[in-house]
C-alpha cells in the first residue's frame, strides 16, 4: 500500500489531474495483453516529461515504492502486471516526434508514441522504419524497445535493437542518463543503449529515442507456396537462404492453422497441406523479379504442390490475407487465445513444429503455430478456456514442454515478446545460473532497491526441466 | 488471484458491500463475452473517447475490463463507472476492430440497462425527461408527430424569432442553443400522411420495400423519407409504408430501456410481417442498426425468434438496396460497379436504356461521413460511395477519417457536449480540407452534427450538410423503362 504522503508528492509533480487511484483507475491498469494476469496497482500517473519521470523516480526511490512503466499494455508476457502494486506510469502523454533529421537519417522521438503513427509519418518524408510487429497499430516506440520488438520484415531488416542508436533514460534514483546519439559509430565504454533495449523496464524508464531510418525499398513482390510435406517446406526456407537470398518476408503457417484461416476466410486454400510459406521480396525491381523466380524455382525443387506469384500489389495483399487472417481466425475459434513465441535456428522449423503437434496431442490441446520462418521465430498458439481450469492446466503443460524443446534444439524461449512474468521461471534454462547472476549483477547496479518493474524477468524459483518424451 | 484483488480493492475502498447494480450487472452481462476478449488492445485505436483523452478507462478494452471486474464481484459499480458507460458513444468502432469478435456493443447495451434500472444519480428532470421522451413520446407515432406539429409551430410562428431575439435562449446550455439553431423546419405530417402508404415501382417490378420511416426520420426529415420512395420507385421498387410500424427503439436500447426497445421490436416485425415486403428499407443507419439486430434484441424470447430472424435477414439500408438490387442505369451500373471515382457523362439526355442514373448540373465537390452504424453494424461502407461516385459531374473525395464518430451519437451531443465537442472539432477540421461543396450523411443525428459543425466552424457560405437521399433524389436524371 502507497502512504498518502507519497501520493501528495506524486500529485504536487504532475497535478491531480495526471495521478489516479480510483478504483476504475486501478483495475483498468491491473492486466495487460496477457491471458489471465491480473494484479492491482496503488496508483496511476502520467508524466507529462523527463523531468517529472525524474522527479517521480525521486519520490519512489525514496519511499522503495515499485513502479511500472507502461505503453499500451499489449505485451504478451506480463511485462505491465503490476504484481507487486506500486505505480504503473503510462507513457502515453509523452508522445511528440521530436525531429526528424533528413541529412543524418534519424528520428529523434518520445517514448509513448503510437509506432504506426511514427512508421506512416516517415513514410510520407520519403523514408523507412522498418520494424513492424503486428501490434504497431496500437504499441508504443517506448514499449517495442523495452521488449526489443519484431516484425514480419524482421528477417531481412532486423528488429527493435537494429533500429535504437541513442537512448535518454531516467534512472531508479531519478538521475537523466544519455546513451548513444546520431553517431553511427560509437564505441565509448559499454553499449548501454543495447542493455536498454529488451531490458522490459526493468533498469531505467526510457524518456527518448533516437532511432535510425533507412531509404524505402522501391518495389516488393508476393508469393504464396504450399506444401503435403513439412520438411518440403522447412527445407525450402534454409535453401532460399544457403542461396543467399534474404527476402523480407518470409512467413509459416501449419496445417492447424491452415484449416482454421480457410474456415474464416474462405480462402479456397487447400486442407490437406502440411505447411503454407508466404514469402514476399522487396528492393530494386529486377533484383526483386530476379530473387521471386529464384525462390519459386526452389519451392518447387522442394516439392511444393502449388506456387502462386502475385501479380501486382492488389493480389499481393490477396495472398497476404492468409498470414493476417491467422490470429484473426485464430481468435475466433475459443475464448482465450495464448499465443507464445517460441524460436529455433531455421533449419530445425520442421522438427519444432512436429514436436509442437506432439506435445498438443498428448496432452489434448488445440495448439496452432504460424510464424516468422525466415528467422525461426514460432508463435504455437493455443485456442483455450479461461474457465476450464483442468484444460489451462494441460495447456501451461504443453507450452512449458514446448520452450523445453525449443531449448534442445538450440531456440530460445522467447524470439520477441519478452520474458516479462510468464517466461522468467524458464530464463535461467536458456541462459544458465551464471548467466542469471550475471543480469542480476546488473539489474543491482541500476536499481539497487529493485523498484523498476519487480518480479519481472527473474523469478522467485525456476522451473525445472521437463523431460522430453519424443513420439 | 481473483479473491486477492477483491479484498484488496475492499481495503481501497474501504470495504462497501456489494449493491443491487453489481447483482443485476452480474445477472445481465454476457460473461462468454466478456471472456471473449483477450485484451489484445487492437480496439483502442478505433476508439474517439480513447483517442481524446489517452485513458485506458475510456477505451473499450478498459470499458470491458470494468465490466468484467464487476461481473467478477472485484468492484463495486459506482458512480464513476456510470459515467464511464455513459462516456462511450455507442459508435461501435472496436467491433470491426476486433479480432475475437467481441460483442461489445451487447455488452455496453446490458451495463445500461442495468445502470438504469438502478442509478440513483441521474437528477429527478433528467428522469423525468427520460420517462416522457423513452415511454411517453417515441413508442407513439401520433404523440411524436404531435410534438412535431408543436415545434413547426414554435418555428413558424414569430415564437422562434422572439425567442432567438430575446437572448431566452442564452438561459440553456450553449450547445442547446446552438441545436436549436440547426434544426430543420419540423413537419406534422409524416411521410405517410402527406404520399399515403402504396407506391408503385416504375417499370417492371423488382420487388416489393417496406420503408421504415422512422420517428425523428419522419419529423424533422419528412422530405428525405419521401425522395426516399420516390428513388426506390424509380430504380424499380413497390414501395409500401405500414401504418402500423413504430419508433424502432434505437434510443430506447442505446441509452438502457431493453423492455421499451422489445416491445416496439415486437410491433415493428408484426406490422413489416403483415405487409409481405421482400426487403425493409431504412434511411437512418441509427435505426436500420437496431433493426438488424432484432434477433439479439429478443434472443431471450423464443416465440419472437423466427419473426425476429425474418425481420432481422431482409433488413437493409437504401443505399445497399440501390447499388445490389435497384434497376440502375448500364452506364450508372457500370460506374458503380467499377468504382469509377468520377462518371464522365455530364447528363443523359433521356436517350440511354433503362433504370435510373444520376448527374449534377453544376462541377460539384462531394465528400461523405460516414453513419457509425450504417458502417459498424450493417457493415455497409461501401454501397453510399458507389452511388456518390456514379453521379456524373460530382466529384467524390473521401473525408480523412471519415470512419470515425463524428460525436453525435444519438442523444450523446447533449449529455456528453464536451466531449462531443471536441470530436466534432477535429472532424471539421478534417471536413474543411476536402474543400466540397456537400457533406453528405446516411443518418439523421450525423446530419445534424454535420449541420450543427458547419455553422460553429463558419462554413455555412461554401458547404451543405446533406443526406445522401436527398443529394441523389435531386440529381436523378433519367427513368425510361
Ligand atoms: C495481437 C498482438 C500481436 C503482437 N505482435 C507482435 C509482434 O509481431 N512482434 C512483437 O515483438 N511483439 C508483438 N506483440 C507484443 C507487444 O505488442 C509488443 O511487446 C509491444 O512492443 C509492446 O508495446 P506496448 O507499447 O504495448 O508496451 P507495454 O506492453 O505497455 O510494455 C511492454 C514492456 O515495456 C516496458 N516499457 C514500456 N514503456 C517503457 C518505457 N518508456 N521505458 C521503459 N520500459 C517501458 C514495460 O514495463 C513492459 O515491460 C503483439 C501483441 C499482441 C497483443
Ligand atoms: S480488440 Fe477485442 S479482444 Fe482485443 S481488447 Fe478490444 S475487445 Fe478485447
Ligand atoms: S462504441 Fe465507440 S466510443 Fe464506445 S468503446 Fe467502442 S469505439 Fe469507443
Amino acid at each position: 500500500m502507497l502512504h498518502d504522503t507519497v501520493k501528495s508528492k506524486l500529485r504536487a509533480i504532475v497535478g491531480d489531474r495526471w495521478f489516479k487511484d480510483d478504483p476504475e483507475s486501478l483495475i483498468t491498469h491491473s492486466y495487460d495483453g496477457t491471458p489471465m494476469l491480473q494484479s492491482l496497482p496503488d496508483g496511476v500517473i502520467y508524466p507529462e516529461n523527463t523531468a517529472q519521470v525524474s522527479a517521480i523516480m525521486k519520490v519512489l526511490q525514496e519511499h522503495r515504492a515499485p513502479v511500472v512503466s507502461r505503453g499500451s499494455g499489449t505485451n504478451l508476457c506480463g511485462g505491465t502486471v503490476p504484481v507487486e502494486g506500486g505505480i504503473v506510469m503510462v507513457m502515453h502523454r509523452m508522445n511528440r516526434i521530436l525531429e526528424v533529421d533528413l541529412e543524418n537519417l534519424t528520428a529523434t522521438v518520445q517514448p509513448g508514441l503510437i509506432t504506426k503513427q511514427f512508421s506512416t509519418h516517415v513514410e510520407g518524408l520519403g523514408l523507412f522504419y522498418p520494424p513492424d510487429p503486428g501490434s504497431m497499430a496500437i504499441s508504443t516506440i517506448g514499449g517495442n524497445i523495452a521488449e526489443c520488438s519484431g516484425g514480419l520484415r524482421g528477417l531481412k531488416y532486423g528488429t527493435t535493437k537494429d533500429y535504437v542508436i541513442g537512448l535518454e533514460a531516467v534512472l531508479a534514483n531519478g538521475e537523466i542518463i544519455r546513451t548513444g546519439g546520431k553517431l553511427m559509430k560509437d564505441v565509448a565504454g559499454y553499449d548501454l543503449t543495447k542493455l536498454l533495449v529488451g531490458s522490459e523496464g526493468t533498469l531505467a524508464v526510457i524518456t527518448e529515442a533516437t532511432l535510425k531510418l533507412i531509404p524505402p525499398p522501391k518495389t516488393k513482390k508476393t508469393m504464396l507456396a504450399m506444401y503435403k510435406d513439412l520438411y518440403g517446406a522447412a527445407r525450402t526456407v534454409s535453401k532460399i537462404i544457403e542461396n543467399r537470398i534474404i527476402p523480407a518476408t518470409l512467413e509459416f503457417l501449419d496445417n492447424p492453422t491452415i484449416r482454421v484461416v480457410d474456415d474464416f476466410a474462405k480462402l479456397g486454400l487447400p486442407l490437406d497441406m502440411d505447411a503454407i510459406l508466404l514469402i514476399e521480396q522487396d528492393g530494386d525491381p529486377e533484383t526483386v523479379e530476379r530473387d521471386i523466380a529464384l525462390i519459386a524455382d526452389i519451392c518447387r525443387s522442394e516439392n511444393a504442390e502449388r506456387v502462386s506469384i502475385a501479380a501486382n500489389d492488389e493480389e499481393g495483399l490477396k495472398l497476404m490475407t492468409a498470414r493476417r487472417s491467422a490470429f484473426t481466425a485464430l481468435a475466433r475459434l475459443r475464448p482465450t487465445t495464448i499465443l507464445e513465441d517460441a524460436t529455433v535456428p531455421r533449419s530445425k522449423i520442421a522438427e519444432m513444429v512436429l514436436a509442437i503437434n506432439e506435445i498438443a496431442a498428448r496432452h489434448q490441446v488445440t495448439i496452432c503455430t504460424f510464424g516468422h520462418a525466415g528467422d525461426g521465430n514460432l508463435h504455437p498458439t493455443a485456442t483455450t478456456d479461461a474457465r476450464d481450469k483442468d484444460e489451462i492446466h494441460r495447456v501451461e503443460q504443453a507450452f512449458e514442454e514446448i520452450f523445453e524443446a525449443a531449448i534442445q534444439l538450440g531456440g530460445t524461449i522467447t524470439g520477441e515478446h519478452g520474458v516479462g512474468l510468464v517466461k522468467a521461471p524458464y530464463l535461467e534454462w536458456k541462459i544458465g545460473a551464471a548467466g542469471i547472476e550475471m543480469m542480476r549483477g546488473i539489474k543491482l547496479a541500476f536499481d539497487p532497491n529493485n523498484i523498476l518493474n519487480p518480479g519481472k524477468m527473474f523469478a522467485k524459483a525456476s522451473r525445472k526441466r521437463v523431460v522430453l518424451r519424443h513420439g | 488471484m481473483a479473491n486477492s484483488l477483491a479484498s484488496m480493492l475492499e481495503a481501497k475502498n474501504g470495504g462497501g458491500s456489494c449493491s443491487e447494480l453489481a447483482a443485476t450487472l452480474k445477472n445481465t452481462l454476457d460473461y462468454d463475452q466478456l471472456t471473449n476478449c483477450m485484451r489484445c488492445g487492437f480496439c483502442l485505436p478505433a476508439c474517439p473517447t480513447f483517442r481524446e483523452t489517452g485513458i485506458e478507462a475510456e477505451s473499450p478494452r478498459g470499458r470491458i475490463a470494468l465490466m468484467k471486474a464487476v461481473a467478477d464481484g472485484l468492484m463495486d459499480p459506482d458512480y464513476a463507472f456510470e459515467t464511464q458507460m455513459n462516456h462511450c458513444l455507442g459508435c461501435r468502432a472496436c467491433e470491426p476492430a476486433c479480432p475475437a469478435d467481441v460483442k461489445y456493443g451487447q455488452l455496453l447495451e446490458q451495463a445500461r440497462d442495468s445502470v438504469e434500472r438502478h442509478t440513483v444519480n441521474h437528477r429527478w428532470w433528467v428522469k423525468l425527461a427520460r420517462k416522457t421522451a423513452f415511454d411517453g413520446v417515441f413508442p407513439h407515432q401520433g404523440r411524436m408527430r404531435f410534438l412535431g406539429g408543436a415545434l413547426q409551430a414554435y418555428q413558424r410562428s414569430g415564437l422562434r424569432k422572439l425567442v432567438r431575439g430575446s437572448g431566452l435562449l442564452k438561459l440553456f446550455p450553449k450547445h442547446m442553443e446552438q441545436m436549436e439553431r440547426i434544426l430543420p423546419d419540423a413537419s406534422y405530417r409524416g411521410v405517410l400522411e402527406q404520399m399515403g402508404s402504396l407506391h408503385r415501382a416504375a417499370g417492371e417490378r423488382v420487388g416489393t420495400v417496406g420503408l421504415f420511416r422512422g420517428c425523428i426520420m419522419d419529423v424533422l426529415f419528412t422530405e428525405t423519407n419521401k425522395h426516399t420512395v420516390e428513388l426506390l420507385n424509380a430504380a424499380g421498387f413497390d414501395v409500401v409504408i405500414p401504418d402500423t410500424q413504430n419508433c424502432c427503439g434505437a434510443l430506447h436500447a442505446h441509452s438502457g430501456e431493453q423492455a421499451g426497445a422489445k416491445e416496439l421490436a415486437k410491433r415493428n416485425i408484426a406490422a413489416f410481417r403483415a405487409a409481405g415486403v421482400d426487403w425493409i428499407v431504412s434511411n437512418a443507419g441509427g435505426c436500420g442498426a437496431l433493426l438488424v439486430e432484432y434477433d439479439h434484441l429478443l434472443h431471450d424470447e423464443p416465440e419472437w425468434a423466427e419473426g425476429a430472424a425474418w425481420f432481422a435477414k431482409r433488413t437493409l439500408d437504401v443505399s445497399k438496396l440501390l447499388v445490389e438490387h435497384g434497376r440502375l442505369q448500364a452506364s450508372a451500373a457500370a460506374a458503380v460497379a467499377a468504382g469509377k471515382t468520377q462518371a464522365t457523362a455530364p447528363s443523359c439526355g433521356g436517350s440511354c436504356g433503362s433504370g435510373i442514373s444520376f448527374a449534377s448540373a453544376d462541377k460539384v465537390r462531394i465528400t461523405y461521413q460516414d453513419s457509425c452504424h450504417l458502417r459498424n453494424v450493417m457493415r455497409s461502407p461501401e454501397a453510399p460511395r458507389k452511388l456518390m461516385r456514379s453521379v456524373a459531374n460530382a466529384e467524390f473525395v473521401e473525408l480523412y477519417e471519415s470512419d470515425r464518430c463524428c460525436g453525435s451519437a444519438g442523444i450523446y451531443n447533449l449529455t456528453q457536449p464536451d466531449m462531443a465537442g471536441q470530436i466534432l472539432d477535429h472532424k471539421m477540421d478534417h471536413v474543411k480540407r476536402t474543400e466540397a461543396h456537400y457533406l453528405l450523411t446516411s443518418n439523421p443525428g450525423c446530419l445534424l452534427q454535420m449541420k450543427l459543425g458547419i455553422e460553429k466552424h463558419g462554413m455555412s457560405g461554401r458547404m451543405q450538410a446533406v443526406h445522401l437521399v436527398d443529394f441523389l433524389h435531386e440529381r436523378l436524371c433519367k427513368t425510361e423503362h
